[in-house]
This record gives C-alpha cells, sequence and structure tokens, in this order.
C-alpha cells in the first residue's frame, strides 16, 4: 500500500436500481474483492450470494445463549427450591426438570434471544458512531432510495485509479473518494 | 452403481406450456409508490410539527392516564381493602384485566412474528406499530399483578433475588412460570423491536439537520450505515428472533392460562385453556390493532401502504380466530356435561343462567356473534362498521376474562360460601386509567419513532427485486 492511500478509506460509486447494483456485485466478488461492501436502504433479496458472503454466524451465539438459559434455568430452580432451602411438597422431588419446566422454557428464551440481540451487535461492530462514510455527501441518501458500493481501501486489490476505472466499467454513478 | 436413466430428452414439450398460471396477487402497496416516497411519508410523521390533534390527544390521554394513577395511590395508601376483593372471590379485576392487556399484545408478536416465518408480506406495514402496541400493553398487563399482590414495595420478591428472610419464590407455582413468562415476553418483544427499528432510525438520523435530532437518532441508530455484511447478520438476527419470539408468545398465555387451569377450582381445572386462551388473545389483540391502525391510516393518509388487502387479512383471522373462541365456549360445555363431574356441570350451567349472566351473553354476543359480520366482503370494506366491531371484540375479550375468573370464584362448592363480587370505584378507576396510560405512550412512539419499519415496506415493493425488469 502506498503513502497516498493511507488516509483514503476507499472509492464509492452509486446506483439507482437494485438490479443494477446486484449485478455490479457480483462482478466485484468475481474480481476476486474482499474488503468491501453494498449499502442498500432495504436488505436486496439474494445480495448475500452476490456478494460472496458466507452465512451470518449470529446463530452460533443463539445457540449459546439458549444453552446457557437452560442450564441457569435448571442452577437457579434446583439451587433455591431443593439446595438452599428445600421445601417439602407432597413428599415429591426437591427438584426435577418436570415442575419448573416452565422457567426453564423461557429461561432459554430469553438468554438465546440476548445471544441473537447481542451477536447483531457484535458481528456487525456495532455501536460505532464515527465511520468515514458518515462524512460521505452521498451516503445520506443511502437510507433512502440510492445503493452504493464502496471499495475499501485495505483490500489487497485496491487502486485508487484502476479502483475507480472498474467501478465506472460496472455502471457505477458519482464515483467519489472516500475520505479516512 | 447403475446410471440413472436421463430422462430430460424424452420429456413432453408441452409441459412447458401447461406450467402453472401465476396468480395475481393483490399488490401490498398501491400507486406504485416509490422507496423516496415511503421514506419522506414515514419520516414526515416523525418531522412535521407537533399537529394539533396530537397535542390535544395527548392531554386526554394523560388526563386519563390520570386515573390510574389515583386509583393506585389511593390502594397503596388506604389498603387493599379499597378493591372489591373479599371472600369467595379473591381475584377480581386486577386479574381480568392483566389477562385481557397481555391478550391485546399477543397480536403484535404474532404479526412481527409467526407472519414473518410464514413469509406474509403484508404484515410489514402494520408490523412496528403492532409491536410497539405489545410492549405497551404488557406494560398496562404488569401494573395490575404488581398491585394486586398487596404490598407493592415487596414486588422484588416475586424474583428470585436473596432476602433477609432467607428464602425463595416456590417455582411450582404457576404464578411463579407467570413472573418469568410475563418478563421475558417484555424483555423479547422490546429487543426485537428495537433491533427492528434501528435501520430506520438511521434513515431518519440521515435527514436529520438539527442537533438534537441528529443526536437522539443517532445514538438510537447505533451507528448502522446499512451495508449488506450488517444486513447479512441483522436479517439473520431478526429471522431468529422471530423464531424465538413464535414458541414465546405461545408460551407466555399458556402459562397465563396455567394460573387458573393448575388450579381445582370448577370451570378453571380444564385441559382447552392453553389453545382457548392463545386464539382469544390473537383475536383480541387484532382488534386492537385494528381498532389503533384505521384511525392512523386516515389521520396520516397511509392509504398507499395499509389498503384494503391487509385489512381483509386482519378482518379475516379475527373472523377465525373468533370462531375459534366460540367453538372453545362450545366444547368446554360439552366437556362439563361429558366429565359426569356435577361441580363442573354446575359452573357451566351457571355461567350461562347463573347470576352473571349478563355478563356471559355479553360475552357471546361480542365475541361469537359480532365477527360473523366479517364473513361479507361489504363489511369489511365499511371502515367504520369494522371499527365498532373491533371495538365489541375488545369489549367482549374483557368479557371473557371476567366471566372465567369471577363465575368460578364467586360460586364453587358449597353453596354457603357463595358471594357475589362487584367492583368498587377504584377498581374501575385503575383500569379505566390504563387506556390513557396505553395511549400516551402509543402518542409518543407516533410521534418520535418510525410508525412504518421502512426498510421493510420497500422490500416487498416490485421494484425491490433485483431480477425484476
Amino acid at each position: 500500500m502506498n503513502e497516498r492511500n493511507e488516509r483514503i478509506h476507499g472509492v464509492a460509486c452509486t446506483f439507482r436500481k437494485p438490479s443494477d447494483v446486484y449485478h455490479a456485485a457480483e462482478k466485484v466478488r468475481d474480481a476476486g474483492w474482499k474488503q468491501w461492501d453494498v449499502h442498500t436502504p432495504f436488505p436486496i433479496h439474494g445480495m448475500d450470494q452476490a456478494m460472496g458472503l458466507p452465512r451470518s454466524p449470529v446463530p452460533r451465539l443463539t445457540l449459546l445463549g439458549g444453552v446457557t438459559g437452560f442450564l441457569t434455568g435448571c442452577l437457579l430452580t434446583w439451587y433455591t427450591n431443593s439446595a438452599d432451602y428445600p421445601i417439602v411438597v407432597g413428599g415429591k422431588p426437591f427438584w426435577s426438570v418436570i415442575y419448573p419446566f416452565p422457567v426453564l422454557y423461557e429461561c432459554t428464551i430469553l438468554f438465546a434471544a440476548f445471544g441473537t440481540f447481542f451477536g447483531q451487535f457484535i458481528f456487525n461492530r456495532l455501536p460505532r458512531h464515527h465511520h468515514p462514510l458518515f462524512d460521505h455527501p452521498q451516503f445520506a441518501r443511502v437510507s433512502d432510495d440510492t445503493f452504493m458500493i464502496v471499495l475499501e481501501a485495505t483490500d489487497p486489490n485496491f487502486h485508487v485509479d484502476e479502483s475507480r476505472n472498474f467501478l465506472q466499467s460496472l455502471g457505477g454513478q458519482e464515483i467519489t473518494i472516500v475520505r479516512d | 452403481m447403475a446410471h440413472a436413466p436421463d430422462h430430460s430428452s424424452e420429456r413432453p414439450a408441452i409441459l412447458d406450456k401447461v406450467r402453472p398460471a401465476e396468480l395475481p396477487r393483490s399488490p401490498l402497496i398501491l400507486n406504485n409508490r416509490g422507496f423516496h416516497w415511503i421514506t419522506d411519508k414515514v419520516c414526515g410523521i416523525v418531522e412535521e410539527p407537533t399537529p394539533l390533534w396530537w397535542k390535544v390527544t395527548f392531554v386526554v390521554a394523560l388526563f386519563i392516564a390520570s386515573f390510574t394513577f389515583i386509583g393506585l395511590t389511593y390502594l397503596v395508601s388506604t389498603g387493599t381493602g379499597t378493591w372489591g376483593l373479599r371472600s369467595p372471590v379473591g381475584w377480581g379485576w386486577a386479574i381480568v384485566n392483566f389477562v385481557f392487556w397481555v391478550g391485546i399484545g399477543h397480536a403484535g408478536t404474532l404479526i412481527s412474528a409467526i407472519l414473518c416465518l410464514l413469509r406474509q408480506k403484508w404484515r410489514t406495514s402494520i408490523n412496528r406499530a403492532a409491536e410497539a402496541m405489545t410492549i405497551f400493553a404488557v406494560m398496562c398487563a404488569g401494573l395490575f399483578p404488581l398491585f394486586h399482590v398487596g404490598r407493592v414495595w415487596f414486588g422484588w420478591w416475586l424474583f428470585p433475588l436473596p432476602n433477609q428472610n432467607g428464602i425463595w419464590p416456590q417455582f411450582r407455582s404457576p404464578l411463579e412460570w407467570d413472573v418469568f413468562a410475563v418478563s421475558t415476553y417484555f424483555t423479547v418483544s422490546a429487543l426485537f423491536w428495537y433491533m427492528g427499528m434501528i435501520p430506520d432510525l438511521g434513515a431518519i438520523r440521515d435527514r436529520a439537520t438539527t442537533w438534537w435530532r441528529k443526536t437522539f437518532y443517532g445514538v438510537l441508530a447505533m451507528g448502522w450505515r446499512n451495508g449488506n455484511r450488517q444486513w447479512s447478520n441483522f436479517e439473520m438476527a431478526y429471522l431468529l428472533l422471530a423464531g424465538l419470539s413464535t414458541p414465546l408468545v405461545l408460551s407466555v398465555h399458556t402459562i397465563v392460562s396455567f394460573d387458573f387451569a393448575v388450579s381445582n377450582v370448577p370451570g378453571w381445572h380444564t385441559t382447552i385453556f392453553p389453545p382457548y386462551f392463545v386464539a382469544g388473545a390473537i383475536f383480541s389483540g387484532f382488534a386492537m390493532v385494528l381498532t389503533l391502525m384505521l384511525p392512523l391510516r386516515a389521520i396520516y393518509r397511509l392509504h398507499d401502504v395499509i389498503n384494503q388487502y391487509h385489512v381483509d387479512n386482519m378482518c379475516k383471522i379475527i373472523l377465525a380466530t373468533g370462531t375459534m373462541v366460540g367453538y372453545a365456549y362450545a366444547t368446554e360445555f360439552f366437556i362439563a356435561a361429558y366429565s359426569g363431574n356435577a361441580y363442573e356441570k354446575f359452573a357451566f350451567v351457571n355461567r350461562a343462567f347463573g347470576q352473571y349472566a349478563w355478563a356471559y351473553w355479553i360475552m357471546v354476543s361480542c365475541n361469537v356473534i359480532t365477527p360473523q359480520l366479517f364473513w361479507f366482503k361489504k363489511v369489511r370494506e365499511n371502515h367504520a362498521l369494522v371499527w365498532i366491531i373491533c371495538l365489541f371484540v375488545n369489549v367482549g375479550m374483557w368479557f371473557e376474562r371476567f366471566v372465567i375468573t369471577v363465575t368460578s370464584l364467586a360460586n364453587d362448592y358449597l353453596p354457603s360460601s357463595w358471594g357475589y363480587y362487584s367492583p368498587t370505584i377504584v377498581d374501575i378507576f385503575t383500569f379505566f386509567g390504563t387506556f390513557g396510560f396505553f395511549s400516551v405512550l402509543f402518542l409518543l412512539f407516533i410521534r418520535f419513532l418510525p410508525l412504518l419499519p421502512m426498510a421493510e415496506v420497500k422490500m416487498v415493493t416490485p421494484q425491490a427485486d433485483p431480477h425484476a425488469h
């Protein structure tokens, strides 16, 4: 990477239609880019494949949360109703998996939901209130009706002029450099 | 291994011609509105100067909410005797109101989670407001059991927190299951609602011009950048939360019904309660969604986004669940007769013809008879009539909970211990005020948060399809 690139976040261009940005994304993927993103006002169906993204890792944290929740529920009900302060109810076992099942069920769902919710933030690296793109003049329109491809300077394929020409060949408009 | 014969060349060419015709689908967004129109419409609601109707309604809602505040203040300062509860009816309006409000909430989760899993695209237009309704309804619901415990300052004993007595909650109690079910429900609904709102909050942030707007929506949007790498995780998380909320919502009203069904009171101790309660919850919740959305649609001229197709679908769900509820009433009678249990038989005959017969027949006429009008297209297209029928449904569902709770307790086993329950003015104030409390929260939601999920509505427009021509 040359010194000029250090203060450059990447090169951005806009598209007007979902189909245009979709086909452009396929070409960026086929050109072997890794550090890039497609910014769209809504999730475009099939864009993950068009970008060649792997499956989202969020479900791993959901599973982890669910298992943790179930075990936490077991530990909580066992400790409180059997270990710390056993209560005799009709000569039944102090703890079994049956009677507190609604509690275990709700704990499983609660912790799985926490895993999912925070998983989304963790894998998306959010919250992050500063980002070079926020200073980009066209970026505010991305949440409205504009589609944007950003090729980032950290990618080995990146070279300012070549990347601009590449975006031009894809049909991108308003090609601009995003400063860091 | 034998080679599978290749039949592709033998396929008759006619098959291409008899490919099933695509049925015309009702458009979800009318007048071919574009992405920018949707952004302008939804953000415009938040960005416009506060309309006069909002200010007036807000003040009225605050006034009504003060009734709950006065009712609860009087209850706490004077004592629980100010409610109409006395032997034999220890569960009166508070439990009725609790089940009523929790039930209202369930339609929001049905729309946001179950209809999402079933890929019902029409849900997008009403999803955000319905979820907000869920959260506010659960907040109203939570007030009642909290104050029903008597000494509300010991409300934290409901949770398994260490206290100076060294004792813990008893997890064999359905009431304790309820604590976990309702608090989980509230938490997960709030997470789901907020997470779904992040991209839309980002859209409002991007249009913000004033400092406080940039800060408020900027902080809430968490730095969302609309990148597909983010959308990929977001959509996965959204789907998973929908998948988690579905068993959750079914479990919540199941557990609420366990509060009754696990007891030994005639008329409560029945296995039909969980599905019957869930159907009733969805029934009342959809009625509340329509009660809220029809006026909002008229005020904000959202006719292109919430069109007749949406209203039709909701009316049909109300018709279906109302009929299920009616069927459950009939089944209860049949099982009571078939059980051979004298107390059970009496409980049901007493409901229909005893001292609370007036409440029973209000319930049946509102819940079973009025929704049958939705069979007619003319009725579904007359929105004033739809709105009135929905009010009837809400009244009917409140009476259903009243009939279940009060009739069984007032006349249980021994005639010597029978009684007649009536609410006091404090009960009535407290319940009446919750409508104000709900309205205050809902009005704040309308004013400050995106009423419609913009990203999701854009996603279901025909021009959002990347393969469209």
